[in-house]
């Protein structure tokens, strides 16, 4: 159920410990990108029933940014992996 | 005579067709005190079917996906105030088995914004008629509804807020804490954190019992002759040049002429199906009941130092919930982790709560959009029509959404009241956000 994360700096942890930050698949436009594609990141989201990819911050433990890869039906966890080197795989 | 024999049987099947038919459509009976001591006297057998189970037809004017609350209170109204026929409501599981059959039964129309705040009034005078309207008892409690509010700062945004119902011309009363006192005597007002200095009261806000106002529409809707098609899920949106022709469901395809979705939790998953990416998320809220006591909480309360609301069902059973569980999820069960944390609010407001036992909990899966109000909207395809969004308070809103919607539907345009709500307003940056919180749907 999402109760225990296991974060890849302190192990596991429970739910209480992260804040939610919500979906992590889209990215930030350029700053002069166009205003469809600006609502297009701050607005509309796939919402997918399944696989879901979400930052999560451990805010009371390493205080690093995670993306944490779920399901959102089952509350099954996949992988946790820290934020930047998610950023420097994707080329973000 | 075989043949005379025959001729009678088919007359007297037809006739019981007729009277089953009659009886299974309902037009035969309105509930009243009569009603109940008639059936009372022949033991309680002939009570008839509240609506009929029909197949689809081959193709409605109107078809409505989702048969909670909002989708049947559109089918309602759609016959009976815009004269359609020909309308079917597609309902993937029973009737009420989403969120209107799940919320904790909050009716109130204490908004602050413009935007928002003439359409949960309207919403709030349809459900002081609702029952004479219907012909059923939805139980409708006006008991107020009373926020607590804990500093200086608090206070002056209920006051705020206060001010903008009225200039609404709905009624609004800062309570201090003497008042509250009186009225409120088991509240924790000497809390170390969260002193309670008052609170502001919605004296017509109330609860209304949520599965009859699913009942009471589905079977007024029915005798209007909506076609009711429950376990029929929508799997697919047929179009051609650019219009919608139709749904493809788990009882085959059924065309329409318009076509409106009605799906709360689900509307992103039903959007895809017409290729709409909608500013919407899927978030579990919980909602939990206590063992029966004597009366003891007269109105709903709302907590001001956390997000906790209470009060009490007319069964005895202590009706409470807190915050969604903040990931999101399509999942119709929550997490243990806010479990605990709505307990510790309810029990920082009411210490006397932590001697009640708790019965059940469960969850439902909640629309939230990216600025916390609904949208009931037209879409970029011409016939068809949107209505999401409600996050976790759109039980109240029911009435006024299934009579919106209907107009929307019906005429092709936006009812005044609803006129702000509208899909494109995300992108124009005209967002309805009553709490400042930004696009961050687990935050509203
Ligand atoms: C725990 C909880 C507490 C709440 N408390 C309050 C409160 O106190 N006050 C308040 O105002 N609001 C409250 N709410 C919010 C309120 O319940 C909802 O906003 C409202 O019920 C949503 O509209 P609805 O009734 O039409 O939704 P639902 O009853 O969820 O109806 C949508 C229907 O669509 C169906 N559907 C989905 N996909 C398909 C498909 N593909 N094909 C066919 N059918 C489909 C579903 O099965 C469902 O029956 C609460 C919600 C929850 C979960
Ligand atoms: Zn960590």
């Amino acid at each position: 159920m999402a109760s225990l994360i296991h974060c890849p700096h302190c192990g596991i942890r429970p739910r209480q410990e992260f804040s939610i930050r919500g979906d992590a698949s889209v990215t930030r436009p350029a700053p002069e990108a166009s205003d469809e594609a600006w609502h297009d990141y701050v607005h509309l989201r796939s919402n997918p029933r399944g696989r879901h990819q979400e930052h999560w911050h451990h805010v009371a433990g390493c205080r690093r940014w995670l993306v944490v890869e779920r399901d959102t039906f089952t509350h099954d966890v996949f992988s946790v992996t820290d934020g930047a080197a998610v950023a420097r795989e994707g080329g973000r | 005579m075989a043949w005379a024999e025959a001729a009678f049987a088919q007359v007297a099947a037809r006739a019981d067709a007729a009277r089953q038919h009659d009886g299974e459509n309902g037009t035969g009976m309105r509930y009243s005190a009569l009603s109940i001591v008639r059936n009372a006297l022949s033991g309680n057998l002939n009570w008839k079917r509240a609506w009929r189970q029909p197949e689809p037809k081959p193709f409605y004017d109107v078809i409505i996906v989702g048969g909670g609350g909002h989708g049947l209170a559109t089918a309602y109204y759609l016959a009976k105030e815009f004269g359609l026929k020909n309308i079917a409501v597609l309902e993937k599981g029973y009737l009420g088995s989403g969120n209107v059959g799940r919320n904790t039964t909050i009716v109130r129309s204490n908004y602050m914004l413009p935007a928002n705040e003439p359409f949960y009034e309207f919403s709030m005078k349809l459900w002081e008629g609702l029952e004479q309207d219907l012909n059923y008892n939805a139980m409708l409690s006006q008991r107020g509804v009373i926020n607590l509010y804990h500093n200086d700062s608090q206070r002056d945004a209920y006051i705020r807020r206060g001010n903008a119902m009225w200039m609404e011309g709905v009624a609004a009363e800062l309570l201090d804490r003497a008042a509250l006192k009186k009225m409120l005597p088991f509240l924790n007002f000497d809390h170390a954190r969260f002193p309670i200095l008052g609170g502001l009261l919605q004296k017509r806000g109330g609860t209304a019992r949520h599965d009859a106002v699913a009942w009471g529409y589905a079977r007024a809707a029915d005798r209007l002759g909506v076609d009711l098609i429950q376990n029929c899920e929508v799997t697919g949106i047929r179009r051609e040049n650019g219009l919608v022709t139709g749904v493809e469901t788990s009882k085959g395809f059924i065309g329409c002429g318009r076509l409106g979705l009605a799906a709360a939790g689900n509307t992103s998953r039903v959007g895809q199906m017409a290729d709409l990416k909608l500013p919407i998320e899927s978030h579990v809220l919980q909602a939990f009941v206590t063992e029966g006591l004597k009366p003891a909480i007269n109105h709903v309360i709302t907590y001001g130092a956390g997000h906790f609301y209470i009060s009490q069902s007319d069964k005895g059973g202590l009706v409470f919930g807190g915050e969604i569980d903040g990931y999101n999820s399509y999942a119709q069960r929550g997490n243990l982790a806010t479990v605990e944390h709505v307990m510790e609010e309810g029990v920082s407001m009411i210490p006397g709560l932590s001697r009640v036992r708790v019965l059940r909990s469960w969850g439902g899966v909640m629309d939230m959009s990216m600025d916390g109000s609904p949208i009931i909207s037209h879409t970029p395809i011409a016939n068809l029509y949107l209505n999401c969004g409600w996050c976790y308070g759109g039980f109240k809103a029911t009435p006024a959404s299934g009579w919106c919607f209907a107009h929307l539907i019906a005429k092709d345009e936006t009812h005044p009241v609803a006129r702000f709500l509208r899909l494109d307003r995300f992108q124009r940056g005209y967002a309805i956000d009553e709490r400042g919180a930004g696009p961050q749907p687990n935050l509203h």
